[in-house]
């Protein structure tokens, strides 16, 4: 292997998540040679002792921010960062612990720890690039191995990511699944999803759970009146738009609408 | 004419295996009718019928032995002659510069369809019009469609969402194929009526033990024609539809149809006409090599539009507007013909249920309610 200067030299950052999309960069192994040769991987805890002093080239970020810790952290590390990059719905959307953001923090840490007193924790978590300025955001829960390979060859070699932004069933369609909505009934969130993960759910007959977040045409509000067509209550519906990106915009207009609807006692949901 | 049973339809697929073709046919999976590679009749849907109507699609039990008794397959023959994913070509780093390989030099294997349906066979001379018959044709496409064998089959039972009469097409296959098969299932027995559209499809015939058909069979094929003909799910009024599709170009529908459309591009994907595709580069890591890809695109998706400076149809209004209109008018003007073939896939298949038939009927409701002399300046508007 060589290690020269000449390649840029890559860190791997760890904040509030569950390592799976590091573990999907491990996960790569075929690629993973090829990645060593291309980039100094500089500081990656998660996979080598060897750590080279910053700043580094490209930082890659895994995770959200949930302690007045990660606040400070994170500011840290974009100063020693050239490029920026989040990986998973945790760190571009706060992930699923973003669920704390519609309950009562205090009151869960009660039931959690045996000594509360000690926790000390954000009342919300947020994604990075609530904090500081991020250079490009990978979605899912975990990214997609191909993709994050993708993301690193291209800041590596100076051009721009080929990471498509249309929705699930593009991907669905090429893969010749059939449409679960249509031929099982199945409630699918793919025509609001942002395509990357291969359609995996739909290819196991399983309805996607909008992992990737939004697609940039989404209509978040024709897929729940689909949704509901197939039987969806409002309940699940405020849960199947908060599971892995509850803080994004389209994905929260929508659940709160129908958490209005449910405080509110109406039958119908609002236009 | 001649007629077979069951054991001849196998005889007819490995006659087909035996001159080389790699032979497609309905077939059951996952909950649906598909076009796949088939060895024989015990791969075929046996008894199995399918409901279709907007946002819905469910096989049934039909309770007889028929194999052909579905309508649409999920694709039609699209998939197969102008896949998803292609790769173009790739180059090699060398010292000096670079060489380009082809992608794969070995010519495919030719393709048999068995089961293609009379509005498969239209879309396929689309494709042929669109894709072949230009200043540049397309020489992927040329080479998996020269030497393609077709099965025809008359449609005994179309679906919910089908409308191939209106637009031209009929239950019974037109032209397009070397054989055309029609089913049939009564107190006679389980046979099917061949009727022979090509040198090849006398040369394969041959090979397949076959008897003279009695006039009485030719009478019944008749009238599964004429009883598929008069159960046609939908109907598309198809009078002045070109003028009428511009002249809706301003209609206030079009917000209706965006506050449904989920801009998700099915529609697009199964339609067996739709031809967009676009192209995707990759290097690998070592910079040493670079591919060139093919893939399906569609004018739902916000990259279609993209050119320098930004994305030219930002809505989905817009985007509905640009397919449909293409699809029922901008295609006479292109290529001469229309751009859909009535298959009523892109109905079935769109999980909003948004129905090509319903919007151009409320369009065409509009223009005599809103736009007057809209007809007069069609054309004009786009
Ligand atoms: S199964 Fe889901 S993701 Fe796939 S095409 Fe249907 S709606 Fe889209
Ligand atoms: S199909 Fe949806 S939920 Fe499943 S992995 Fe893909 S984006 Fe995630
Ligand atoms: S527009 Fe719809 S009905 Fe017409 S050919 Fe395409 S998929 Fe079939
Ligand atoms: S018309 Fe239907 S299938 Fe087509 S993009 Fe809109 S929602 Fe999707």
């Amino acid at each position: 292997m060589t290690t020269t200067t000449t390649t840029p030299t890559v860190a791997v950052w760890k904040f509030a998540s569950c390592d799976g999309c590091q573990l999907n960069l491990l996960n790569a192994e075929d690629e993973l040679l090829d990645v060593a040769e291309a980039v100094t991987i500089a500081y990656f805890p998660e996979a080598t002792r060897a750590m080279l002093p910053g700043p580094y080239d490209v930082s890659i970020v895994e995770g959200s921010i949930t302690t007045p810790e990660e606040v400070e952290r994170i500011k840290h590390v974009r100063e020693i960062s050239g490029a920026l990059i989040t990986i998973g719905a945790c760190a571009t959307h706060g992930g699923i612990q973003a669920l704390r953001n519609y309950a009562d923090v205090e009151e869960y840490t009660r039931y959690v720890y045996a000594h509360p007193e000690y926790i000390e924790t954000l009342e919300t978590s947020t994604p990075i690039s609530e904090h500081v300025k991020v250079d490009f955001e990978l979605r899912g829960c975990p990214v997609d191995k191909y993709q994050l390979v993708e993301v690193i060859s291209a800041f590596a070699q100076g051009r721009r990511p080929r990471i498509p932004t249309y929705s699930v069933c593009v991907e669905c369609k090429r893969a010749g699944n059939i449409c679960v909505p249509v031929a099982h009934g199945t409630p699918c969130l793919g025509p609001v999803t942002q395509a990357g993960c291969g359609a995996i759910c739909p290819s196991f007959n399983r309805g996607c759970y909008a992992c990737f977040g939004p697609q940039d045409s989404q209509n978040c509000h024709g897929m729940a009146d689909r949704l509901a067509a197939l039987g969806m209550t409002s309940e699940e519906m405020i849960r199947a738009y908060r599971t892995f990106n509850a803080t994004c915009e389209p994905f929260q207009a929508e659940s709160l609408r129908h958490e209005r609807a449910r405080k509110a006692g109406a039958e119908e949901v609002e236009a | 004419m001649r007629t077979m049973g069951l054991a001849g339809l196998d005889e007819l697929v490995a006659a087909l295996g035996r001159a080389g073709y790699e032979v497609y046919g309905p077939r059951a999976r996952d909950g649906a009718i598909v076009l796949a590679p088939i060895a024989g009749v015990a791969d075929l849907p046996h008894g199995v019928g399918d409901t279709q109507d907007a946002a819905f699609y469910r096989l049934r039990d039909r309770g007889d032995a028929k194999v052909f008794g579905y309508s649409t397959a999920v694709q039609g023959l699209k998939p197969v002659l102008f896949p998803a994913h292609e790769l173009l070509w790739k180059a090699r780093k060398t010292p000096i510069g670079f060489d380009v390989e082809d992608a794969d030099a070995t010519p495919p294997k030719p393709r048999a369809f068995l089961g293609a349906r009379d509005c498969d066979l239209r879309a396929l001379a689309v494709h042929d019009t669109v894709l072949a018959s230009r200043e540049f044709a397309d020489k992927a496409y040329g080479q998996r469609r020269e030497g393609v064998f077709v099965v025809a089959v008359t449609c005994s039972d179309p679906c919910g969402t089908c409308f191939c009469v209106s637009q031209g097409g009929s239950p019974k296959p037109q032209e397009g194929y070397d054989l055309a098969l029609t089913e049939l299932l009564d107190g006679d027995g389980h046979r099917f009526l061949v009727e022979v559209g090509s040198e090849r499809g006398a040369e394969i015939l041959a090979e397949v033990t076959t008897t003279d058909a009695p006039p009485t069979d030719t009478a019944a094929a008749d009238a599964v024609v004429a009883e598929a003909t008069a159960s046609m799910g939908r109907t598309l009024d198809t009078s002045d539809l070109h003028d009428v599709m511009y002249a809706a170009a301003d209609s206030p529908h079009w917000d209706e149809v965006a506050a449904r459309c989920l801009a998700c591009t099915n529609c697009t994907l199964v339609c067996p006409t739709c031809f967009c595709t676009s192209v995707e580069d990759t290097t690998d890591l070592t910079k040493s090599m670079t591919e060139r890809h093919r893939v399906w695109d569609s004018c739902f998706g916000s990259r279609f539009s993209y050119i320098h400076g930004g994305v030219v149809r930002e809505s989905g209004k817009s985007r509905y507007r640009q397919w449909i209109t293409h699809k029922l008018a901008g295609y006479q003007d292109q290529f001469g013909l229309s751009g859909c073939v009535g298959c009523g896939r892109c109905i079935t298949w769109c999980p909003a249920a948004i129905d090509i038939t319903a919007e151009a009927a409320a369009l065409r409701a509009g223009l005599t309610t809103g736009a007057t002399d809209a007809l007069e300046t069609a054309g004009e508007t786009r």
